[in-house]
């Protein structure tokens, strides 16, 4: 385990910057383990949450995270959001690194919008309450400069003035996740996490707020880390996508390119499952045999061999390189550079 | 042609609330035969769970619901004693859920839920049905199948759990499955594999299958024919092809332009929307329910909306005969 994270950090390092703009958030080999209980007499082990990412987020961009259930994409937006404190690694913003102390820090400028609108409000607040909750805990303002940028937030997410007394269980899924939209920026956030923002809703109301999500990143020059299952979203909106496995960053490239010609065996298998509305086809094999693995007890060499088609005799034993493209990169024995 | 295993006609349900009556279904029909599956697909409130849970005699108590035919193998389910229901489902007929962790009980093995599904219909021993069981999780792709029966359900994944649902559901080989949202609490990878094997099932076990969900995606790769569901009435019917190729009705073809399909939609350009909220169905609903989100709405659709017929099975029910646009 140590030598594969090892062996990523360096990687992560060997990274030299890219033209143009710093990032704006940079992850730095960021590794998160918790420690479980499996049973009442046995030890606690390890789990592996994060093992080693590194991630860069430039200005504007809308980085699509995906990847499984379980694959810690919750987990690592937890820790941007200073919910969470890698177990090792470095969380950076414009390049300087943000300590355990200053997570208020990172909350100023990194606002999440959650899943599930019905139940990341408040019953009991008003609307008003609610988006206005941010400033009161960050103490900015008076009581009458918020009530002013609320309205002003209202205005932006396309909410009538009149639902500000009223509470969230008067309000549709829709308006739920507009008020949860308001409340992220009315912080004035550089960057937004958007966990699964519209699977909760229904396909004409899910268009909605990615078109308001769109039109807020052009407006107010957002930048997204979109994380999200649907991959037909993610590659409507993304600039940049990044595909996890157990812990990894197995794949990141320009969305374009990476929905072009996927690399990386498991996003092609991420993509195959993806069910377009065409009637002429069926539903796809995946090829995508055996079970997610179990994060406590992970496969050896690459955490992918045993689900994996193409799989070759080495994945089974050594971890996979860190293979950079001219926009991204892809770790995979396959792509591997020959042996001179 | 062979007999429809299932009828339905004309259903309607009643909710009593405290403000007045909300009518939940208004007037459905449809049928579906032996090998065929039939995707009823609409927004949340649109009726579509409740229709399923009609047919197989879940409904609450407090929810009235009428048919002028509910017939289920020349069974008339509207005359079935609550006790002669008990005995066709999970035999003839039988469901699987959205929520796989909420529909299994967390305090009995797999095992034992899988062999109570066969006991409680056939006159088996636990021997013989232990052996079905077996044989049945294998079926689904579970792999060490003897093993897992002494399993409890918080010890499988959602995907094996699902699996499970799926292999209690095929215990007693029924004649029609009603599937509701079976893969939505899934990932992708895990929805197409169960996806996979309800289709390869029920082609194998010549079953009719209706398959509940919002996933246009979804419904494109599975059904044979669609029933588009809003606020409790049907608005189209067809085959798959008809309603993905030459939708008819503004609903449908709202819903279709709403979802981004890679190839088709532009990244990042803005997708359709419909706008407004769904009518509240309480009291009197008169005209087409549609029509405070429709784009093509007149005067007319307030009062009489007929149902249309293009030949064939494809109905819609609209004022135009043609929408403005459609494809022809």
């Amino acid at each position: 385990m140590s030598t594969t994270t090892t062996t990523q950090a360096a990687a992560a390092q060997a990274v030299a910057p890219e033209a143009g703009a710093a990032p704006v958030l940079e992850l730095a080999a960021v590794t998160k383990t918790y420690r479980v209980k499996q049973g009442m007499f046995s030890a606690a082990k390890p789990l592996h949450a994060l093992g080693g990412v590194s991630l860069r987020i430039h200005r504007k961009d809308v980085l699509g995270l995906v990847g499984e259930s379980g694959c810690g994409k919750s987990t690592l937006a937890k820790i941007l959001l200073g919910l969470e404190a890698p177990t090792s690694g470095q969380v950076l913003i414009d390049g300087r690194e943000v300590t355990a102390r200053e997570r208020t820090v990172l909350a100023r400028r990194i606002q999440p919008i959650f899943q599930d609108p019905y139940s990341s409000l408040n019953p009991r607040k008003c609307i008003e309450d609610i988006i206005a909750l941010p400033l009161v805990v960050h103490k900015i303002g008076d009581s009458a400069s918020r009530a002013k940028s609320v309205a002003r937030m209202l205005d932006l997410v396309g909410l009538p003035q009149r639902v500000l007394r009223g509470y969230p269980n008067q309000l549709s899924g829709g308006q739920r996740q507009r008020v949860a939209i308001a409340r992220a920026l009315v912080m004035n956030p550089e960057i937004v996490i958007c966990d699964e923002p519209t699977s909760a809703l229904d396909v004409s109301v899910q268009s909605q707020i990615l078109n308001l999500l769109g039109d807020l990143r052009e407006e107010l020059g957002l930048t997204y880390l979109f994380i999200s299952h649907n991959l037909a979203v993610v590659e409507h909106l993304a600039t940049r996508v990044a595909v996890m496995y157990l812990g990894r960053i197995v794949e990141e490239a320009p969305a374009a390119e990476l929905f072009a010609g996927p690399r990386h065996p498991y996003t092609k298998a991420l993509l195959d499952s993806v069910l377009t509305p065409d009637p002429n086809l069926s539903v796809p094999d995946t090829h995508l045999g055996a079970t997610y693995p179990n994060p406590i007890d992970p496969p050896s060499g690459c955490h992918f061999h045993p689900r994996c088609a193409s799989a070759l005799e080495i994945c089974k034993t050594a971890p996979p390189p860190h293979v950079r493209s001219a926009q991204g990169h892809v770790d995979c024995h396959l792509h591997a550079a020959p042996a001179h | 042609m062979s007999e429809p295993v299932l009828r339905v006609e004309n259903l309607t349900i009643d909710i009593p609330m405290s403000q007045g009556t909300l009518h939940a279904v208004r007037g459905i029909d449809f049928e579906l035969k032996r090998g065929e599956t039939l995707c009823i697909v609409g927004e949340s409130g649109s009726g579509k769970s409740l229709t399923s849970l009609a047919i197989m005699g879940l409904l609450s108590k407090k929810m009235r619901c009428n048919a002028a035919r509910l017939d289920f193998s020349g069974i008339d389910l509207r005359k079935q004693s609550p006790r002669a229901m008990r005995a066709l489902r999970g035999d003839r007929m039988a469901m699987i859920f959205q929520e796989p962790m909420t529909s299994l009980n967390p305090a009995y093995t797999i095992g034992d839920q899988l062999m109570e599904a066969l006991q409680l219909h056939r006159p088996v021993g636990r021997a013989e049905a232990r052996a079905r069981a077996i044989e049945l999780l294998g079926k689904v792709g579970i792999t060490a199948a003897e093993s897992r029966l002494s399993q409890y359900p918080h010890q499988l994944s959602g995907g094996l759990r699902q699996r499970v649902m799926i292999a209690m559901a095929l215990m007693c080989e029924p004649e029609l499955i009603i599937a509701d949202e079976p893969t939505t609490a899934l990932d992708v990878t895990i929805q197409a594999q169960i996806l996979r094997l309800l289709a390869d099932l029920q082609r194998e076990m010549n079953m009719a299958m209706i398959l509940v969900t919002h996933d246009l995606g979804v419904v494109a790769r599975i059904a044979d024919k669609v029933v588009v569901m809003y606020a409790g009435e049907v608005v189209e019917k067809g085959s798959v092809r008809e309603i993905f190729e030459t939708p008819r009705h503004p609903y449908t073809r709202g819903l279709l332009r709403c979802i981004p399909v890679p190839g088709k939609t532009k990244p990042g350009e803005h997708l359709g929307s419909i706008p407004g909220i769904v009518p509240s169905l309480i009291g009197e609903v008169e005209g087409c329910a549609f029509r405070s989100r429709c784009d093509v709405a007149e005067a007319a659709c307030a009062s009489n909306v007929p149902a249309r017929r293009t030949g064939g099975d494809h109905m819609y029910r609209c004022i135009h005969e043609v929408q403005p646009g459609a494809p022809s």
